[in-house]
């Protein structure tokens, strides 16, 4: 008798244990770059982690944790969003942009930063990248003062910012010629 | 003196990983010399740098040194390739691991094209010659009679041509050929040497493939987050973990031992309390849900304010004389029409590289296999060696891309962290430092408080001068109760000062450290420069001189100092960078209303630089709004990587300037994060000019470093020049003049 409920109680612990993960956490599909990705994470993650601890997408860079830095820049349904402070359960169903996608303006900025030599450690240039896809989504033709709004968000400890100014202008010279 | 010599080829493989057959060429290089930043490299290095070209015409060149953001993995590669006449698309570079073949790896002190440019070409210039050796031997001509050039041997007489790729059978059996009949390429010939390469890692940089330590996956890994004492050396008195347990996804808990480094060597660990779990996040939250008791030990009284006083009242008292005075200040300064007083204050400050300090590391029982960030891998090997009692060459390190380094990633810390909770847990993990962690238990550039007596006659000219300067020095992470500047530090630009004065007097003053202390890019040049360059200026505006003017005459006469290195100091070369910045900066000509301009030149890394830079200020806030830097490095391998480096040098100066400063208080340190340490963005960047002085046929001299410490000094020269106002301590914010 003492075994069964034993038993009893194990099961209902198992049990409980069971659904009150389940509500703490989220089976689901990450859509990142075009593809489906199944997902299971604590409701409480920041999209970053998810990107790189589960989904292993190491494009995406954590810098900061706290959103001052933009080395986790991510777009979200087209919307610049530091993948650091959003949650896993805010992004589900969205389209997921990151370094690893492709895009028009995303190629083209790759170009001008190639030509460029803009980076130098090169590991907050995912970000900056993203950053600057999403400025020129937004804008046509930037000016300075927009470069310098859109960007400022973004670090470089190296100093790349002149190359990186540069490189959009050029990136938005290139796209008027090709049209 | 170089001797290159064959390697096994199976030893070759193991250690780049290569399947293929080809071409291996050692090159065992004598002695660099010595530099100033302590490194447990042995007295007698001994280089091994490969060439790997293969039948289908590929070339793989090794690279030795850690790639942090200066292109070295470039313009080493470019050096060897020059002389190898190779066809550059055919170039791919390959990380070395640490190990001592590959001679000093220690990435620091701007040295890596100073001390293996000469090594690499005549690496490159020795497989050239075995090619054109095997190339003859097969048509049955003479060398002579052939030459190398885009990757082919051709016959001059035939001109017949045949390719890199098609000679590697012949080329693998022939007996390397002795030094002495190495023949080097002129200047005049180059190809890639003194041009512009870009990196070659930019299609991993746009793509987000570059692979960092942060980023290395193995199978079964866990993260590991530590929380660390506040307070420098604090340790572990109990802790609660119920609710760090609770996170999902963290796995183990347990205290990690503080370890103590021997005097004199390596970094150890500070120690704290790990979590384990699968994945970062989950490291980071069970981390902040940790409830610990410190033992805060004896820095717990280190207040960095009380500690400013402390330095200040020292530098205004008479300290520990340093060799080197001449003449008599005291007898000069009565003498004088005026003498001119001034004190100088830099906070401590912290690299904050973009990728935090983290490492990946698998310990198995007799073996350890670490991937890691890291400047110096064989320091990192050496001290894993040590605490692990594991032989030495059954450890392996792994070099990532850094993502920045600055001279943080020098040391190993988070190596032996990474090592000491793989062994406990028995699996790989990967330890990542939040960016908290980052700032609030670093190795900090020191704090400096110095002192400056100056006295000029009738005529304006300077009679005399005495500097007391006082910093915790990097030696007392290696040495404990070091509480002086040592040799090593004053050699960076405070005694080998380039002004020729007739009385001049150096003086050290106490300082202790209660935090650990390091290097971070340009290290103690920082303060030298900025309290001589912001002296200088002084004097020049007591004299009612223009700046410049009076940097040239102060400079004397062209004059060469021949130090300990090789590379002695020349005057000369150092008014002519001045004079060519004055120049592109148009010194001297109208400015805006509230704009002015400052300059400050500097010798460092063995390097002449001179910057001048043009403010705005209005409403007491400065717009930083040009900053022309002008450089001799001699052979400028890289001119675009040279450039790239110098405008980053800008913005790190700026940021020192501007905003850096890193404060204790009871023995904690108070910033956090960007928000509270924050750094130069693109709103506040200034059009960069850099100019590269033409010295194609001087040795090549630091690219990294030189371009920061003029920085300072030329910015708050310049908000003189605009206001009228001195400011003598770092940072503006402080200040709220930003």
């Amino acid at each position: 008798m003492r075994k069964l409920y034993r038993e009893l109680f194990l099961e209902i612990s198992i049990y409980l244990y069971l659904v009150v993960s389940k509500l703490l956490k989220v089976k689901t599909n990450l859509s990142i770059n075009g593809k489906s990705y199944p997902i299971q994470a604590p409701k409480k993650m920041p999209l970053l982690w998810a990107i790189r601890d589960i989904v292993g997408l190491t494009g995406t860079k954590f810098g900061c944790g706290v959103g001052q830095c933009g080395a986790c820049s991510v777009l979200i349904n087209g919307n610049l969003t530091k993948s650091c402070s959003i949650l896993v359960a805010d992004v589900i169903e969205k389209e997921i942009f990151t370094i690893e996608g492709t895009s028009e303006n995303l190629e083209i900025l790759r170009q001008t930063w190639s030509d460029g030599n803009v980076p130098q450690c090169g590991y907050c240039q995912s970000g900056q990248l993203i950053a600057a896809t999403s400025l020129l989504d937004a804008i046509e033709k930037p000016t300075d003062k927009d470069i310098d709004d859109a960007m400022s968000a973004n670090l470089c400890r190296c100093g790349t910012y002149t190359r990186i100014k540069k490189a959009i202008h050029k990136a938005v010279a290139l796209k008027n010629e090709t049209v | 003196m170089s001797t290159i010599q064959k390697i096994n080829r199976r030893d070759f493989i193991k250690l780049v990983g290569l399947a293929s057959g080809g071409v291996l060429l050692g090159c065992a290089i004598a002695s660099e010399q010595k530099d100033f930043i302590p490194s447990q490299s042995k007295d007698v290095f001994h280089p091994n740098l490969f060439v790997h070209l293969e039948k289908n015409g590929n070339v793989t060149l090794v690279a030795s040194r850690s790639e942090m953001g200066q292109g070295i993995r470039t313009s080493l590669a470019s050096a060897i390739a020059d002389e190898l006449e190779a066809d550059w698309q055919y170039i791919s570079v390959k990380q070395a691991i640490g190990h001592e073949k590959y001679g000093n790896q220690n990435t620091d002190g701007s040295r890596s094209v100073r001390t293996k440019l000469m090594p690499m070409r005549k690496m490159g210039a020795t497989v050239k010659m075995m090619l054109i050796t095997a190339a003859a031997n097969k048509w049955n001509v003479a060398e002579a009679d052939c030459i190398a050039e885009n990757h082919f041997v051709i016959h001059k007489k035939t001109n017949d041509r045949i390719f890199y790729g098609d000679l590697v059978e012949e080329a693998a059996a022939l007996a390397i050929p002795a030094a002495a009949s190495i023949q080097l390429k002129k200047v005049e010939n180059f190809k890639f040497i003194g041009k512009t390469l870009k990196s070659v890692d930019l299609k991993d940089f746009t793509h987000g493939t570059a692979t960092y330590g942060i980023d290395v996956r193995i199978p079964n890994m866990k993260f590991a987050a530590i929380a660390r004492c506040p307070v420098t050396f604090g340790t572990v008195q109990s802790f609660t973990k119920n609710k760090a347990e609770q996170v999902s996804g963290v796995e183990d808990i347990f205290e990690l031992p503080r370890l103590l480094p021997p005097t004199g060597k390596f970094f150890g660990m500070l120690g704290g309390v790990v979590v384990v779990a699968n994945n970062t996040w989950a490291a980071f939250e069970g981390k902040r849900d940790l409830d610990i008791e410190w033992n805060k030990g004896a820095n717990e009284s280190f207040d960095s304010k009380a500690f400013k006083k402390t330095l200040t009242k020292r530098v205004h008292t008479t300290g520990k004389l340093v060799p080197g005075a001449h003449g008599n200040v005291t007898t000069a300064f009565e003498t004088s029409a005026k003498t001119i007083e001034a004190t100088y204050h830099i906070p401590f400050l912290a690299h904050a590289p973009m990728e935090v300090p983290n490492a990946t590391a698998w310990f198995q029982v007799d073996k350890i296999e670490v991937w890691a960030p890291v400047q110096d891998p064989q320091t990192a090997r050496s001290e894993l060696a040590h605490f692990f009692e594991i032989p030495i060459e059954n450890i392996t390190i792994n070099v990532t891309f850094l993502g920045g380094g600055f001279g943080r990633k020098s040391k190993s810390d988070f190596v032996v962290e990474a090592v000491a909770i793989s062994k406990k847990i028995k699996a790989p993990v990967q330890v990542v430092w939040t960016r908290e962690d980052d700032i609030q238990n670093s190795f900090y550039h020191a704090t400096s408080a110095q002192y400056l007596k100056g006295g000029i006659d009738q005529n304006g000219n300077v009679t005399g001068w005495l500097q007391r300067v006082g910093f915790p020095s990097i030696v007392s992470s290696f040495t404990p109760y070091a509480d002086y500047a040592s040799g090593f530090e004053l050699n960076q630009g405070f005694t080998n000062n380039p002004y020729a004065i007739k009385n001049f007097r150096l003086e050290s003053v106490k300082a202790e450290a209660n935090l650990r202390i390091g290097w971070m890019r340009s290290v103690v040049h920082i303060h030298s420069s900025f309290g001589i360059n912001s002296f200088v200026d002084e004097l020049a505006a007591a004299a009612q001189k223009d700046p410049i003017a009076f940097h040239l005459e102060l400079l004397g006469k062209d004059r060469v100092i021949e130090g300990k290195s090789k590379f002695p100091f020349h005057s000369k070369r150092l008014k002519n960078v001045l004079k060519t910045t004055a120049k592109t900066a148009n010194w001297g000509a109208q400015l805006p209303k509230n704009h002015g301009m400052g300059v400050a030149i500097h010798y460092s890394f063995y390097s002449y630089i001179a910057t001048i830079v043009e403010v705005s200020v209005l409403d007491k806030k400065v717009k930083v709004e040009n900053i022309w830097t002008s450089i001799d490095c001699g052979l400028a391998l890289n001119k675009d990587t040279i450039k790239n480096q110098l405008e980053g040098a800008a913005i790190f100066g700026m940021s020192l300037t501007l905003f850096g400063k890193i404060s204790a208080k009871e023995g904690a340190i108070e910033q956090n994060n960007f928000f509270d340490y924050p750094m130069t963005r693109m709103k506040d960047a200034p059009n960069i000019h850099i100019n590269i002085v033409d010295a194609m046929h001087e040795p090549p001299t630091g690219v990294g470093e030189p371009g920061v410490p003029v920085i300072a000094p030329a910015i708050c020269n310049a908000i003189f020049n605009a206001t009228g106002e001195r400011v003598r301590s770092l940072p503006l914010m402080d200040l709220g003049m930003v």
